[in-house]
């Protein structure tokens, strides 16, 4: 599903991401763990195709593609979604609208018909069910006034509306109680499917609990130290990221 | 409901057109000779017939339009207009004689209204909405007329009016915008061709929505068209003016006036689309679009309201407003003005509290773009006598890319302690945080952005009749494309 070889990309000039490599195949869920600093905002940030983050070396295959070919919005056209780490409000639009146009944009790119607005509301109605999301959120304008918890919970309501194939969830932990934590682990498990690969951006251990990952990455200075299985999480949680900080230095 | 959505969809579907107005009908025309003299305004006033004191009326107006000088307080900067390279008189001979019905109206002149989307043919009316078409200096056709007449409802065109009641017409023209009020507005009383008349009696709830299509044709000449609307007591109506141009290379003027009246306890809505020729990307050609438009509330408990979405013209020189005389009465205004390009638009609004207890709200949403120029000038007036009165002023600015600018002039002036005036503004840029977010749920950036700024305008859009809330938010979109990337 995702290949990433030799990655090295640059923010104004600073290189960040010094030669990461990474693979994922479909139906897997990986997590990235990493101290403050190590390029894991980056590296979702280089996947979806944010302006300023420079790709100066190495490639991206996805689905046998070049991926750093693509506009960010082909990339979420071809399936590739960041739920963000800091979801960004857009005062006026209703959720409703927003899903409708995100939607729609999304099957015009897969040569898929578009769907009026009862049908979308139909398909947006039944995730809100199944996610046991309030449907009062679908009134509310984007992400606007919204609680922390509300907010990844909306990520996670747009991931089930869109579909993707490659998700990848930004510190979606980062601010969440433990009862939301619950509620949003429980939505992107329910997401996961053989078609369907997810890669999880954490600081912290304790959300691999709820959502477990096949594989577990350390990153640190720009590169992949260290991977293993879900154990090398838990060692981590134990002894910190000392030990790459300086084994990369 | 005034719907949001669908917004995106619909500018993918026009971003190719660019101003879709922008054709040229060919037809033969009648016009004055070239030029401003009182030989013209004879030849104005000889050609719809009026009655002598509707003359006398137009020359002490236009005697009086020499001795005064240009408005220079305004920030849009533009050369010196030329008054005689314009022609003040423009009509399609097929007019020559007044078509008693629509059957006998130059068929081409049908087509253009089709074209510009709006059916004149019995069968393909927009339901529920009563339409007067202007066409350069006359009124083509005034659909629906026998209907509104059957509950006492007058709408047709003001020449016609000054024939059919012209005591209504002598006591209220002139009446909330004098002819001394500006050079422009002093101008249009001189040599004002057509518009609009409405009178809704006592007590009548206008069945419909009441519509002018304003259209400037010919070249090198002026629209001054005229509006009045007398509200009698405890009647109600809503009413929208629309305006196209198409694409020249010269500016053409277009000063219009419009007056509103209010009895007790009546109420008028007055949206307006305004979508002239805003001119090319370099600033060539576009419309001069300078306008006064002032309502009087006269009676107690009376209501106007002004909603505008203003996105043409290459100048916007306007300031829709409220005299609060009645008790209670109510004044509202809430608009939308984007400029892209090199437009340039000064507006905003008076409210003038003379009334106990009157109340007015403002809400301003301005969206700049290219290296367009945007200012709100509003003012708050609260008179000794308005006890108790209260003002909310909201005004917010959008900017889009950073060769735009924004400025917000209120003035507050009040000579009385009670009254609460409240003002805010904020100034915002569409963040790129906010167009990479909706890029990464695949909605494209002009999508996006159109998105961002149908929301920043969501407060005026729900205030517009349903019917032109689409074609509005569609306009949003247009109006900004090439605005980023």
């Amino acid at each position: 599903m995702l290949e990433i070889k030799n990655l090295h990309a640059a923010v104004d000039g600073t290189e960040i991401l010094k030669g990461l490599s990474l693979e994922i195949n479909a139906g897997e869920t990986h997590a990235i763990m990493g101290p403050n600093g190590s390029g894991k905002s980056t590296l979702s940030y280089v996947l979806a195709g944010r302006d300023g983050y420079k790709v100066t070396k190495g490639e991206i295959l996805y689905k046998g593609q070049n991926l750093l070919d693509l506009s960010p919005e082909e990339r979420a056209g071809n399936g590739v979604f960041l739920a963000f780490q800091y979801p960004v409000e857009i005062p006026g639009v209703a959720n409703t609208i927003f899903l409708k146009e995100a939607l729609n944009a999304v099957r015009r790119h897969r040569g898929e018909e578009e769907l009026d607005a009862m049908a979308v509301l139909k398909v947006v109605r039944e995730k809100t069910k199944e996610l046991g999301i309030s449907e009062d959120m679908l009134k509310r304008a984007v992400n606007v006034g919204f609680s922390g918890g509300e907010k990844k919970r909306n990520e996670v309501l747009q991931m089930a509306v869109l579909n993707p194939s490659l998700a990848i969830l930004d510190e979606t932990d980062s601010g969440l109680d433990i009862d939301a934590l619950k509620i949003v682990a429980d939505g992107v498990n329910a997401l996961r499917a053989p078609d369907r690969a997810t890669l999880v951006i954490t600081h912290y251990q304790r959300l691999l609990d709820h959502i477990v990952p096949d594989k577990v990455h350390v990153l640190a200075k720009g590169r992949i130290q260290r991977s293993g299985g879900k154990a090398l999480a838990l060692e981590l949680e134990k002894n910190g990221y000392a030990e790459f900080a300086e084994a990369a230095a | 409901m005034a719907a949001t959505p669908e917004t995106a969809q619909q500018v993918q579907e026009y971003a190719d057109d660019g101003y879709k107005y922008g054709f040229v009908t060919d037809i033969e025309t009648e016009s004055a000779p070239k030029g401003l003299n009182e030989d013209i305004i004879r030849f104005i006033s000889a050609k719809k017939k009026e009655p002598e004191w509707m003359l006398e009326s137009r020359l002490k107006a236009y005697r009086h339009w020499l001795t005064m000088p240009e408005p220079e307080w305004q920030k849009p900067d533009f050369p010196a207009i030329n008054y005689q390279d314009s022609y003040y008189y423009s009509a399609p001979k097929s007019m020559a004689d007044k078509p008693k019905s629509l059957d006998e109206v130059d068929p081409e002149l049908l087509a253009t209204y089709e074209k510009l989307g709006i059916p004149l043919q019995e069968q393909e009316r927009l339901a529920g909405v009563a339409v007067d078409a202007v066409f350069d200096s006359v009124s083509v056709a005034t659909t629906f007329k026998a209907k509104l007449e059957e509950v006492g409802v007058i709408f047709c065109p003001i020449s016609e009016a000054i024939e059919r009641c012209p005591d209504l017409v002598q006591k209220y023209l002139g009446s909330v915008v004098p002819y001394t009020d500006n050079k422009h507005a002093c101008l249009n009383a001189a040599v004002f061709t057509d518009g609009s008349f409405v009178f809704i009696p006592k007590g009548v709830r206008c069945p419909m929505e009441l519509s002018t299509y304003f259209r400037i044709n010919a070249e090198n000449t002026g629209q001054f068209e005229r509006t009045l609307i007398i509200a009698d007591e405890g009647s109600y109506v809503s009413y929208l003016e629309g305006c196209t141009a198409p694409m020249r290379d010269e500016h053409q003027l277009h000063a219009a006036v419009v007056e509103l009246i209010t009895l007790d306890d009546a109420e008028i809505k007055y949206s307006t689309v305004q979508n002239w020729y805003p001119g090319d990307e370099e600033g060539r050609g576009g419309i001069y679009n300078f306008v006064t438009k002032r309502g009087a509330c006269r009676g107690r408990n009376s209501k106007i309201s002004w909603t505008q979405v203003e996105t043409g013209s290459a100048i916007t020189w306007k300031y829709p407003s409220c005299i609060l005389q009645g008790e209670n009465s109510v004044g509202e205004f809430y608009s939308i003005a984007i400029t892209n390009n090199r437009q340039q638009a000064d507006t905003g609004t008076k409210m003038i509290h003379l009334g106990k207890n009157t109340s007015s709200r403002i809400i301003s949403k301005g969206i700049s773009a290219g290296r367009s120029d945007q200012t709100y000038r509003g003012l708050v007036r609260m008179g000794p006598k308005a006890n108790g009165a209260r003002n909310y002023t909201q005004c917010d600015s959008l900017l889009i890319g950073d060769t735009c600018g924004a400025h917000t002039v209120p003035y507050i002036e009040s000579k009385n302690k009670g009254a609460v005036v409240e003002h805010e503004a904020t100034t915002s840029k569409i963040s790129e945080d906010q167009l990479f977010y909706l890029r990464q749920r695949g909605i494209d950036e002009e999508a996006a952005v159109a998105l961002v700024v149908n929301g920043f305008c969501r407060d005026v859009l729900q205030q517009l009749p349903m019917e032109f809330a689409v074609e509005a938010q569609k306009l949003v979109g247009i109006s900004l494309e090439g605005s980023v990337g």
